[in-house]
């Protein structure tokens, strides 16, 4: 029997990658993906443990969270199209027009 | 057999997760992704959760990871390629930052015991298949946040459309 935490730990990689991901990347659709990334991770993590806790809630809050990344990726993917017709860039480094 | 399956799934989840956050094409990245989230469906298929694996690869490879490639192909992506995915300035920070994180979660999961144990067992589940326990709960104590996450969906779909039209007249675009 495979121990719960081996998934946490596998859970937990993923995670951070997805932070690092999220902070360094410069396209604004990779961030994204990093945020997706990150949705995956905890999704593995509800799933191992509702498992192990013999529960089915665990995996019903998966199926919100995956509804829940359907429409944020929508609206995101929305917002980086409407961004790059009025900026012509998805980098964040272009993104300065705050800066004064 | 189950070791087998877990080190050969996670070994390759975080390999290509590492090879998402460092491609420098983002095409890549995001067919990357594709095979990441058949992997995270072959986790789900270990922990006995068949109905989760479907909706994992018919909502994300099949409908996320198209709505990403149709955005990337709408976008210029060429400079990225040229001058590399990451930002200049603070990429060691993020590095240790994200350590740091990583060593937290690690103690979380160290210290981690599970609560008491609930009814579905997995004797239980198997019986009545997953796809009928899942559906019992959600239509049943769940049928508020269902609907709720319905009515999500319809303000990202009218969302969607009003951002990514273009304007035409009226307003200054």
């Amino acid at each position: 029997m495979v121990h719960l935490s081996w998934y946490m730990t596998v859970s937990a990689i993923l995670f951070s990658m997805g932070i690092f991901g999220f902070l360094t990347r410069r396209n604004l659709i990779m961030m994204l993906l990093c945020i997706e990334l990150m949705l995956n991770a905890i999704n593995l993590n509800l799933v191992a443990i509702s498992h192990y806790m013999e529960d089915i809630r665990g995996q019903v809050l998966v199926f919100f969270i995956i509804a829940v990344a359907a429409a944020e990726a929508a609206i995101g993917l929305g917002l980086i199209v409407t961004l790059f017709r009025n900026v012509k860039s998805v980098h964040t480094e272009d993104l300065t027009s705050l800066k004064g | 057999m189950v070791y087998l399956l877990f080190f050969y799934f996670s070994i390759v989840v975080i390999g290509l997760a590492y090879k998402v956050i460092t491609a420098r094409n983002p095409v890549h990245g995001v067919l990357t992704m594709l095979a990441l989230f058949f992997h995270m469906a072959g986790f789900y298929l270990l922990l006995n959760a068949e109905f989760l694996a479907a909706v994992q690869i018919i909502v994300y490879c099949g409908a996320i990871l198209v709505l990403y490639l149709f955005v990337l192909f709408l976008v210029d992506i060429k400079s990225e390629v040229k001058t590399g995915p990451f930002i200049k300035k603070g990429v060691k920070l993020a590095i240790l930052s994200s350590v740091l994180l990583l060593l937290a979660f690690l103690r979380g999961v160290k210290n981690f015991t599970l609560g008491p144990h609930g009814h579905f067992t997995i004797a239980r589940v198997k019986e009545m298949t997953h796809t009928k326990a899942i559906g019992q709960e959600v239509f049943t104590t769940y049928i508020l946040p269902f609907e709720i996450a319905g009515l999500i969906l319809l303000v990202a779909v009218i969302g969607g459309l009003a951002l990514a039209k273009k304007e035409t007249g009226g307003e200054e675009g």
